[in-house]
């Protein structure tokens, strides 16, 4: 069912239906995708999209999610805005193509509503599918809401194709929870995201410059590897500060801000958690309770995973007492998830820091309620008092 | 058709001083199909002999534009290309308003294996490209294992011909058939010692509009046991033998291209192989004779459907 409405504010969408509709304000050259739980909807409702002419991008329905990355690689090097959404399996079976689409420095959107992997199968959410990508040299951005979800798409078109950066961009967003959920957002009208993405531009001859022949995906020997490497590491780095402004320039147009995290009432704060996506809307009433309660809490929910902004996210955690992370997946090197361990890590740069504990919850869409969450702050308070870490990983809402 | 001539003095898109082996059947193959059009053209190549032999950086052999990502999914690439250049011209975005060309090259390992769900998926979806399989037989480039394009009875390194297990006991796969059973508008097996067939059908699947597929056996020195200079009879004692027919499905209509006046048998072929040095023994008649039938019957079935739609 394609979404059609005048209203700007107020507009009640799933998160599925907020990605097609942001990728039919985009209009993207090429499409090519394959269907998933949860994903698919937003494919679903972008074809409706192409076949009611609401767009005239070209729309590639391939047989599989290799294929469906490798199309895109293809359409991107031929100079075409490329976009498409998988999840979990489909995101596994994209794997050696996420290297090569971010080798080939091609700036590829795509929608990852975030499942679990198999073995045992499962489609609700965790984070495990794009947790694993996440050395392959995609930009990844979650999303707390319907909202934010639409939101990064947007941004994400203009961060990938910006010049210092041309890395392809993964825009996460829990499954279920907020893929099949309907918030109310506000939308951006038409020429405000067109204007905002603008045209694209390949600034290297693609294929069908066929005057300028480009040789794309060549051999490199040891003697230029690591160049090609090296090149790609600094736009990563180089990503940062144009993710920053590129939610600056996003701000002029929705009134609406993004940056690196979202700090929630860690001005004066004790303990904090970390956590990303829909689960941080939850933590974030469980603050809310232990304030209620006089306890100082607060929250960070990082918005941009890779870059990773060890030294932002380290800053703000620097002088709090005790501090837990909570990873949606597991890493399985028995001593933490991805995002615990990264910002343990990235607080080694700082001489003060935090007693820090991480957890893991909600694998294969297990409930994650306020209660969990109250738990772990109660925790970081006995840790706050003692100075004591009895547990530095561990699993919650589990039955042990 | 054009002339020798007329093909000699056509822009030469392949280089020269690539990095593929003397006598392989490949760099004749890519030169002859890339001078079968006037337009321009688009390349992708799978992982494999002809992708890590053209393209070593910061040097490449291709004079025109050229992608490789992977080595099981060259026809999806190319889809993605082929989808670009229509969205692009649609919306007036090209820097070069003519008609262009799509070529995939595969080897045997990329098309009839790890390729061929990608190679399927394309060509139902009707992408208007040429996918060209240039097959000899193995997997050559990660130091010849067998695939399901390997004869039955050769010698590969992951079917050596050992003491109880004599080399490669499965006959190939037939992929042109399975191509054909995709009712595409043109495909058909060549063979590079026979450059006129060659050329004939690569511009017929050029100006063909849709998805379009060549199997071109394609001599192997190093990976077959054979002399470089003895690729090309090779290959030609190959159609001689029967063993690789030349024959084209067009609009759904076989023809048989080629009858050799005197069909010879497939030991003529084999016995030129190193791979196959083991079968020539006394005691592997028995394979020269079940390899003999099969290409016998493959054969019949053929000429039975010579001027008929498939």
């Amino acid at each position: 069912m394609a979404v059609e409405t005048k209203h700007k504010c107020n507009v009640g969408l799933t998160g599925n239906s907020a990605v097609a509709y942001a990728m039919k304000q985009i209009n993207p050259d090429v499409v090519a995708a394959y269907p998933i739980t949860p994903s698919t909807t937003v494919m679903e409702e972008f074809s409706s999209y192409v076949a009611d002419g609401a767009v005239d991008t070209e729309l590639v329905t391939v047989e599989s999610e290799h294929s469906a990355m490798s199309a895109c690689i293809g359409a991107a090097a031929a100079g075409a805005r490329v976009m498409t959404a998988t999840s979990s399996q489909g995101l596994a079976l994209m794997w050696e193509m996420l290297y090569i689409a971010a080798g080939m420095r091609l700036p590829i959107v795509m929608a990852c509503v975030n499942r679990a992997l198999s073995a045992p199968l499962n489609i609700h959410c965790d984070h495990s599918d794009s947790m694993g990508a996440r050395d392959s040299g995609w930009i990844q951005l979650y999303s707390e809401t319907v909202q934010e979800a639409y939101d990064n798409i947007i941004q994400a078109v203009r961060i990938a194709e910006h010049e210092d950066v041309l890395l392809p961009v993964m825009v996460c967003l829990d499954g279920f929870i907020t893929s099949h959920s309907i918030e109310n957002l506000c939308l951006i009208d038409n020429d405000k995201v067109k204007g905002f993405v603008g045209e694209y531009k390949p600034n290297q001859p693609s294929l069908l410059d066929v005057e300028h022949p480009a040789t794309y995906g060549a051999v490199a020997l040891p003697d230029s590897y690591i160049e090609a490497r090296r090149q790609q590491s600094e736009a990563m780095k180089l990503a940062k500060d144009v993710i920053t402004d590129v939610g600056k320039a996003f701000e002029k147009v929705s009134g609406r801000s993004y940056g690196l995290m979202e700090k929630y009432r860690m001005d004066d704060a004790e303990v904090a958690m970390v956590i990303l996506s829909s689960a941080a809307g939850t933590s974030k009433v469980a603050v809310d309770e232990m304030r209620k309660r006089g306890a100082k809490a607060g929250l960070i929910k990082p918005r941009v995973f890779r870059p990773f902004p060890y030294l932002e996210i380290g800053e703000a955690l620097k002088n709090i007492k005790a501090v837990a992370v909570l990873d949606r997946a597991d890493s399985y090197s028995s001593f933490g998830g991805p995002l615990f361990t990264e910002i343990r890590s990235g607080l080694y740069e700082f001489d003060k820091r935090p007693k820090i504990i991480g957890r893991v919850f909600g694998l294969g869409g297990r409930d994650y309620g306020v209660h969990d969450a109250l738990a772990v702050f109660e925790e970081l308070l006995r840790i706050k008092d003692t100075g004591k870490v009895d547990k530095l990983f561990d699993y919650i809402t589990v039955r042990e | 058709m054009a002339t020798l001539k007329e093909l000699t003095g056509k822009k030469e898109l392949f280089s020269g001083g690539h990095r593929l082996c003397s006598g392989c059947g490949i760099p004749p193959i890519v030169r002859l199909i890339l001078r079968s059009t006037d337009c321009p053209v688009v390349v992708t190549t799978a992982t494999g002999c002809l992708e890590v032999g053209t393209s070593i950086y910061p040097y490449t052999s291709w004079r025109t534009p050229w992608i490789h990502s992977a080595f099981e999914n060259a026809a999806a690439t190319i889809s993605g290309v082929e989808t670009a250049y229509r969205a692009l011209k649609k919306r007036n975005k090209l820097p070069v308003n003519k008609d262009i060309k799509f070529v995939a090259f595969g080897g045997d390992g990329g098309t009839y294996d790890i390729g061929l769900q990608a190679l399927s998926g394309a060509l139902e979806r009707g992408h208007s490209f040429l996918y060209v399989c240039y097959d000899n037989g193995a997997y050559m480039n990660t130091g010849i294992q067998r695939s399901s394009s390997t004869p039955f009875g050769a010698n590969t390194t992951t079917s050596p011909a050992g003491d109880v297990i004599q080399g490669k006991q499965e006959f190939r796969k037939d992929l042109t058939k399975i191509v054909i059973a995709h009712n595409v508008p043109y495909a058909a097996q060549a063979s590079p010692h026979h450059w006129k067939d060659l050329n004939n059908k690569a511009q017929k699947a050029l100006s063909t509009n849709g998805p379009t597929f060549l199997n071109v056996i394609s001599p192997c020195p190093l990976g077959w046991y054979t002399k470089p200079e003895e690729s090309i009879e090779s290959a030609k004692l190959a159609v001689d033998t029967c063993f690789w027919p030349l024959y084209e499905v067009e609009n759904g209509i076989l023809k048989v291209n080629y009858k050799p006046k005197e069909k010879k048998p497939v030991i003529e072929w084999i016995k030129i192989q190193g791979r196959f040095k083991h079968i020539l023994k006394p005691e592997n008649k028995w394979m020269i004779e079940k390899f003999q039938d099969r290409v016998d019957n493959e054969w019949e079935r053929l000429l039975s459907l010579d001027g008929k739609q498939v």
